[in-house]
Parts: C-alpha cells; structure tokens; sequence
C-alpha cells in the first residue's frame, strides 16, 4: 500500500499545528538522518524556525554496533548552534522499536544539556521495545512485527509498506 | 645378506644404463645386473615392478645441527630422513659448533653417522680457522680425518688476499673448495633479493652484484691458482653466464642450484612468508628459467637439497628477525621428478645431476650402479602421489616452503650397503 | 601478490589494518567518509561518541613513538575504549620474550584490538596471522614496509583541500628508500586514481624498482616540483648520513630542501605537506613549513579522526554477519 503525497501533506500540516501548540518561544530542531531530515526540513519551514536545521547521525550511538558493525551510509552528523538549555524538536520518519530515539538522545547530550526535547515522529508503528512515546504523530499505523514501512524523498516523499520474507 | 631387486627399471646415468632387469646384491656390493652370480640365492627379495631402481641420491650440502644445534635437528633424526627420500651420501658444512675445523669435530660426526647407520656423512671441512677468513685452517689435518672439501660456508672473505692464499692452499692439498659466493659489504642487512619485491615489501635487499662479484673474484683468482672450485648455490642467471664462460676455457670449476630456487622466486614471498627466507635469496622469475635450463645444458653440475631444519621460534617472527634456511630433505626427490614431468629434464639428466656428478664433485665412490660398487640404491614409485605435509615430513625441521604442494613420485626403499635403511620387504 | 587478504573477512570487509596494498577505491572512500563524521567529535562537550565502550584496545609500541602513540590513545578513547599503552623493548635474543609470547600474554587478558609499531616490516602482518580471531590488528608502522593510518591520514587532508584525487599531480620528496609512510602514499594515491605520483630524490635514497608501483622517478627537484598540485616532504633521518647514502644535511638541502623558491615551480595553490617531525633546515626550511601552503598543523588533527574510523571499522567488521542478510535498521 502506497500513501500518496497528498496524504503525507496532511499529516505534516497536523504536526505543525500540534507543535505549534506546545512549543514555547525558539525552539532547535533536529532531524534524525536521513527519513527525519526530510521531514524536519518541511516541518522546519512551516514552523518558520529561526535557527538553521540541525541533523543527527547516530551511527556511533546505534545498540547494535557488535552484531552488524558500521552503517555503510556516513553522513556526518552537523548542529550548527549550541544546545546548551535549548528546546529542542527531535523529528524521526518513523517511531518503531524506540532504538533510534534512545541514541539519538544519548548523542544530543554528548554536546550539551538541553532544557527540553519534544518527539515528534511522522509515523508511529507498532512495535516498540523501549519505553519511549512521541509528543507528536503525523499518523498512527497497526503493522504486523514483518512489515516495514519505509519513506523514500526528498522529493517527492512516499511511504510504502514492505512484508519482509 | 644376498639380495636381489626384481624387475625394477634401472636408470643408472654414470653407465648411461635404462632397462628393466633384476639387481643383484650381496655383502653389501652389487654383484650382477640382469643376471645374478652363478648360484646365487637370494635371501631377500625386493619387487620393484614399475619402480624405477637408481644409485641412491648424493647431497652435497644437508645440516645436520650436529654438534652444536641438536635443538633443531640430530644427525640421527637427519640421516634417518634423508634415507627416506632416498639420500645414501650426505655433505655436511663446517658451519656447525664447534666448526668442523679440526679432526676430533670430524671424527665426532663419523662416530655419530656410523651409530645411525642410516646415510654415509662426509663432511667439508673449514677453509679458514674458526670460519672467520683470516688465518688458515689445518686443512690437511681435516683431510687426513676424512673431510671430502673444504668450504667457508656463508662466512664471506672479505680480505682476498687470504682468500688467495687459501685457495692456493687448499689446491696444495688438492682438496676441492666449496664457495658460497656473496660480497659481504653488498650483501649489508639485507634479506631477500634487492628488486621488486623488496622494495613493496619494505624489506632491506641483497643485490645480485652481492654474487656475481664475488663470483668473478674467485673465477679470477682460481686463473692463478688452479685450485678445484665448486660453486655453491648459485641463484642468479648473470653467474652462469661467468660460470659457463670459465668451463669454456677450462677451468676447474663445478656449481650446483638448491631445489627451491628451482622452483620459487621473490614472489613466493608476497606474504612475508618466512618458510621462504632463504640464503642465497630467491630472485627474479628470469633467474629461475635460467638456473632451470643451465642444469639441462651442463652449466650447472648438481642439485642438492640444501637442507636446513631449524626449531619452530626461528621461522616464527617478523620476517627479517627470521633465521634463513628450508627443510628440503623430503622433497628434493619428488621435486627433481616433477622437473622431468614438466619437461625441463629428461630421466637420465636429472638423475645424473642427484648421483654420479655431485659423488664426483664430493670425490667419493657413490652414485653409481656398476659391478662391485656399494649397494647404495634407491627404489622409487614414479606414480605414487602424495602431499608434503607439515605433520608427516620425515625431517626434525618442519620449515618446509613446499607443505601443501602435490607431489608424484616418492621412495618405497632405500638400501645402505645393501640393507635397507628405508622401507619394507614384499 | 599482495597480503591484503589477510585484512579482509570472507564478505571483502576490513578486519584488520595492515597496508593499503591491495584494497579497493571504494573501501578507502569510505575509511575518508567516516573520518569526516568523526572529525567533529572533538569539538563537542563531551569529546567521545560510545562505539567502542566495553573494549580494550592495547597499544604494542616496540618502537619508541609519542606522536603516533598519543594520536591512537585519543583516538581510542575518543571511542570509549579503554586504552592499554605498552612500549616494549624487544630483543631478538633468546633473552628477551619472543614476540609470540608478548601476545599470547595479551590475548590472556581479553584485549579485542592491538595497534601495533614495530622496527621489522612484515611485524603486523605476522602478529595480525597469530591473533585469536576475534581480534583485530591496526598496523601503526612497521619496519620500512607501511604506515597506513598516515597514509589515509594524508589523503584525508589531500581531499579536504583539493577535493577530488584525479586531477592531481603529487609529488614525494626524501628518502623513499627506507620510507613505510611513502611506500603507504604511493599505494593510497594510486588507488584513488590521482593523475600522477612522482617520487624525487637522490639515487642512493630512491630505489630503482620502485617503478614497478607506478611512480615516475625524478632525481631533480626542480624538474618533479614543475606543476605539482601537492608535495609531500619526507623526513630525513641522521643515520643516512653515517651509512654512505648521503654525504651530509648542508648538501641534501641545497639539492632537495624546499624552499620558497623551489615551491614556487609547483602550482600556485599546491600544498605542502610533511608526516613530522620536521628537520627544519634540512628537508623543508622554516618559511614553507610555516608558510600559507602548509597544512602540516591540520595533518596531525586528522591523525585522530582517521584512526577513529579505522579502529570503528575493524572493531565492527568482527561480527560474522552477511551484510547481504541485514536488512533496515530498525527505528
């Protein structure tokens, strides 16, 4: 099942207003290379963000470096300002098992200590395995533990549903 | 006890010999070929259908770490090996420890090599005291005790006017010199062949100049002195053009090639490969081909094993912490065979170039088949083959660069003096 | 004809570092990429990124060493590795503790990577074929063969000024003869396809063979230096001077000392570039070392990140997994 632009828009105009509502005054945001990138860069301009968009790697910080090493993918991760007592919006393409969230912020607090971090992810799934929850959801999906659902972007973006063998 | 060897196919190359007929020994001599004495009956009896039956091997240089190394090998773990390739004449060199400088280290290794009863031990005595190329050793003395040559081993002379007395000396005493030949001040720290390889490996290099200089010192000198002069382990194709050139005019001189430069060079070493760390060094592809060819044209005299076990922490460490030399007392047979299946040697060259020519050089009475010489002989399945491994070889060294290669032919007896010192009665 | 095989697992992955001969473009591509994300670590509060926490790395310095030495420690620690730092005296008598033995004392105490210098080429070739598997073994130098990490090292900062490799035309300088550091550059920067590398120096310093590696050798500085877009000074040491290569300092840097003058043959925006420690006055004269083409100060902070990369390489290379069976990771 393909979900068509037009979907995705709606749903990221939700989040927008959703942040809208709960944020206070300058808020940082960061998306997670590379599906949350894509989405922190709209979700950045709707919300007319001051500061630039910063983008998180968490290749070194993944739970799983012993079994399957290296991500072959390196983008380095880039915070172009300090987070020293900032709020921060920490945008994901999808909120899965919650490892990905966990690392993400156990790097964000290898530069500094922020006074808040807001999650806001597009998609929330099913399947999680750490206690983790998003503030934020663009759309709520009921996967079975074999699907997968992936975004392929920048443009156009597009969410599709893998059942793996 | 009276022996006989039936229907081997006999290749004797010093009597220009290769026929199918049955070999008659007893009390310890050969007695008859194709027909035994008049009465004569055999107490033993050998089959030997499609094995070929030669003299047994003649190895012009084996150490046999004895006395001074028996860590790395014994003369009795040594001769036991070399008469299962089927090695009944060994040469040993004076390097061992105490040198083989006077008759009672001589004597020593007599005593030792009877008490095996495996392989004859003939040594080559020290040209210069102590190995050290600067006085002059008893070389009469060594000679009286039984020493076949004299040599300096890998102790390079640097003074060449002792060299020259030596020589001079040593043709007074009309005993053979076997020069190893490399210029010491060339040679420096190196440790492989100074070309391609060394220099992607990082490795110092020993220049081919480190030979054919002192090659053309000695091919000089010898002019004057007319000693007899045997080359050892020639490595590179320059010498033997100045080798061949020396014959042509006539001169005295012999050389002969170790079996793994007959087959490897310097790329054998693309890994650091320490079982490859040999001296002289292995060199260029070219220099293979042409040592190859230069035993079939008669430049080269002789292949010898060139046999050098050593313990397992000698080979084990960075390659120029190393120490150099390969186990090869197992393979010299199989790899001199399979020269001949590759075509680069007939039966009969390679024979002669494992027996008649280096009994010769040696100056002793082996290598050959006739009437009354001492049984000394060697059966081989030329078909039979097998894989050098590293658990099964026969040699106390196991620091053999060939573990792992496939070999056809391999010895199924061996006879000392007409006893067999290797293998089993049908 | 070349050792790499025993640096890559069964999949083509790195698991050990021993010399750039014999890996492919694509793989030191991506040694320069993670070193680029490495790289800002260092300027972040907290200068570590957790890759390695739980895992000993033990330095086997055989050869005396404060540049390379502190460069891997921070590297390693950077990592949040725990770093075991052993400078060893070794004697290749019988006296002295063979250097199989050194390992298996090592191995004893569960380290999971050694960094290895040693004074003989081949050294972390032999220790990388006598370790337990499992672990892995960088090659910080060993005798005159290679110095990978300086290699990459160089080619990261090569690529951070110039960009792309294959336009360039990069010359070495110095004693190439007994250099791992040039022999490693040699082999990076035709890998990664620059258009020319020219060795120069003298003849007793330039070894004729080393054509067969695919440099064109120059025994005229003037004549290499013409249009080159990076040069690389070789350090000269003392001891050539005692052992007949060269007659002193004072005549090797009026033949192949860079100075301004002579860099000035190069491309006006060639760099210059030095492994260190400098002999000022010798190789390389202070006005260029401390000149606007230097980037000398920049190669020893890419050192650490560099090595990140390859320790984080290796290290997670040991699983036995077929990348071709991991499939997304997971959020």
């Amino acid at each position: 099942m393909n979900q068509s632009t037009h979907d995705i828009e709606l749903w990221l105009s939700t989040m927008a207003d959703q942040l809208g509502k709960i944020i206070s005054k300058e808020p940082l945001m960061i998306g997670i290379l590379t599906g949350g990138v894509w989405i922190a860069e709209r979700l950045h301009k709707k919300l007319q963000l001051k500061d630039p968009l910063g983008q998180l790697n968490i290749a070194f910080y993944r739970d799983d470096f012993s079994h399957i090493g290296l991500h072959p993918r390196v983008t380095p991760s880039s915070l172009p300002f300090s987070v020293e007592n900032r709020e921060i919006i920490l945008v994901d393409d999808v909120l899965h098992t919650g490892r990905t969230i966990r690392a993400a912020l156990n790097e964000i607090f290898d530069y500094g200590r922020p006074a808040r971090i807001i999650l806001a992810a597009l998609i929330e799934r099913s399947g999680r395995e750490l206690p983790f929850s998003a503030d934020v959801i663009g759309k709520r999906m009921s996967l079975k533990a074999n699907e997968h659902v992936k975004l392929s972007g920048p443009e156009p973006l597009a969410l599709e549903i893998k059942t793996a063998e | 006890m009276r022996t006989v060897i039936k229907h081997g196919r006999i290749v004797d190359p010093a009597n220009k010999l290769d026929k199918v007929a049955d070999l008659f020994i007893e009390k310890g001599r050969i007695v008859g070929i194709g027909k035994g004495p008049v009465g004569f009956t055999p107490e033993q009896v050998i089959e030997a259908r499609n094995r070929i039956v030669c003299p047994g091997l003649v190895d012009l240089s084996a150490r046999l770490r004895e006395p001074g190394q028996e860590y790395k090998a014994t003369i009795a773990s040594e001769t036991a090996a070399a008469a299962s390739g089927g090695i009944t004449s060994i040469c040993c060199m004076p390097d061992t420890s105490p040198v083989i400088d006077t008759s009672a280290v001589t004597e020593l290794i007599h005593q030792r090599a009877r008490l095996a009863n495996k392989a004859k031990v003939y040594c080559l005595g020290a040209l210069t005291s102590g190995l050290e190329g600067k006085t002059l050793a008893s070389m009469h003395a060594l000679k009286l005790a039984g020493c076949v040559g004299v040599s300096n081993a890998y102790a390079d002379i640097e003074n060449t006017a002792v060299l020259r007395r030596a020589l001079e000396y040593a043709a007074t005493c009309n005993l053979v010199v076997h020069m190893f030949c490399e210029d010491g001040g060339l040679r420096n720290d190196g440790v492989i062949h100074e070309g391609m390889m060394s220099v992607r490996m990082g490795l110092p290099g020993i220049p081919e100049t480190a030979e054919t200089i002192a090659v053309s010192r000695v091919l000089l000198l010898i002019e004057q002195t007319a000693t007899k002069l045997h080359f050892c382990r020639i490595s590179s194709a320059r010498s033997l053009d100045m080798i061949a050139q020396a014959k042509q005019q006539g001169l005295p001189v012999t050389a002969d090639v170790a079996i793994s430069h007959l087959y490897l060079t310097e790329i054998d070493l693309a890994e650091f490969n320490s079982l490859c760390h040999v001296r002289p060094p292995l060199r260029t592809t070219r220099d293979r081909d042409e040592l190859r060819k230069a035993l079939a044209t008669g430049i080269l005299d002789a292949i010898c094993s060139d046999h050098q076990p050593h313990d397992e922490d000698a080979k084990a460490a960075p390659f120029g912490l190393t120490e150099p030399g390969a186990s090869t007392l197992d393979v010299l047979l199989s790899l001199s065979l399979q020269l001949v299946q590759d075509k680069v040697l007939d039966l009969q060259t390679a024979l002669a170039v494992l027996t008649i020519k280096p009994a010769k050089i040696a100056g002793i009475d082996a290598g050959h088949l006739a009437q009354g010489a001492a049984a000394d002989v060697c059966i081989i399945d030329p078909e039979l083959a097998w894989v050098a491994e590293k658990e099964t070889l026969a040699s106390a060294g196991k620091n053999c660069p060939f573990t792992g290669w496939e070999m056809t032919g391999k010895v199924t007896h061996t006879l000392l003096d007409g006893n067999i010192v290797f293998g089993n009665t049908s | 004809m070349t050792d790499s095989n025993i640096q890559l697992d069964k999949h083509g992955r790195l698991k050990h570092f021993l010399t750039i001969e014999g890996l492919d473009r694509s793989l030191l591509q991506d040694i320069l990429n993670y070193a680029e994300s490495f790289s800002g670590v260092g300027e972040r509060a907290v200068k570590k990124v957790p890759l390695l926490r739980g895992k000993t790395i033990a330095n086997l310095f055989f050869e005396p060493s404060t540049r390379t030495r502190t460069t891997f420690e921070l590297a390693a620690k950077r990592l949040s590795a725990d770093v075991l730092s052993l400078n060893i005296a070794y004697s290749a008598t019988k006296k002295g503790e063979s250097l199989l033995d050194t390992l298996r004392t090592l191995e004893a105490m569960h380290c999971d990577m050694f960094v290895v210098r040693h004074a003989d080429s081949g050294a972390a070739h032999f220790i990388a074929s006598h370790v337990a598997p499992g672990i892995s073994v960088i090659n910080g130098g060993d005798g005159r063969h290679a110095h990978p990490t300086q290699a990459m090292l160089d080619m990261f900062t090569i690529r951070r000024h110039k960009g792309d490799f294959a336009p360039l035309r990069v010359a070495i300088v110095g004693d190439i003869l007994h250099s791992r550091v040039a022999r490693s550059e040699i082999h990076a920067l035709s890998i990664l396809g620059v258009n020319e590398i020219r060795v120069i120096g003298p003849r007793t310093l330039v070894p004729k063979d080393i054509q067969t590696l695919g440099v064109h050798v120059y025994h005229d500085l003037d004549a290499g230096l013409h249009d080159a877009d990076v040069i690389i000074v070789l350090r000269l040491q003392h001891e050539r001077m005692c052992s007949a290569l060269l007659p002193g300092e004072a005549e090797y840097f009026n033949l192949y000392g860079l100075t301004e003058k002579r860099l000035c043959l190069a491309k006006p925006d060639a760099i210059v570039m030095h492994p260190g420690p400098i002999n000022r006055g010798v190789e390389i004269d202070s006005q260029v070392a401390d000149g606007k083409r230097s980037v000398i100060l920049q190669q020893v902070s890419h050192g650490i990140a560099v090595r990140m990369a390859v320790m984080a390489m290796t290290m997670g290379n040991l699983s036995n997994l077929d990348p071709e069976t991991i499939d997304a990771h997971s959020h």
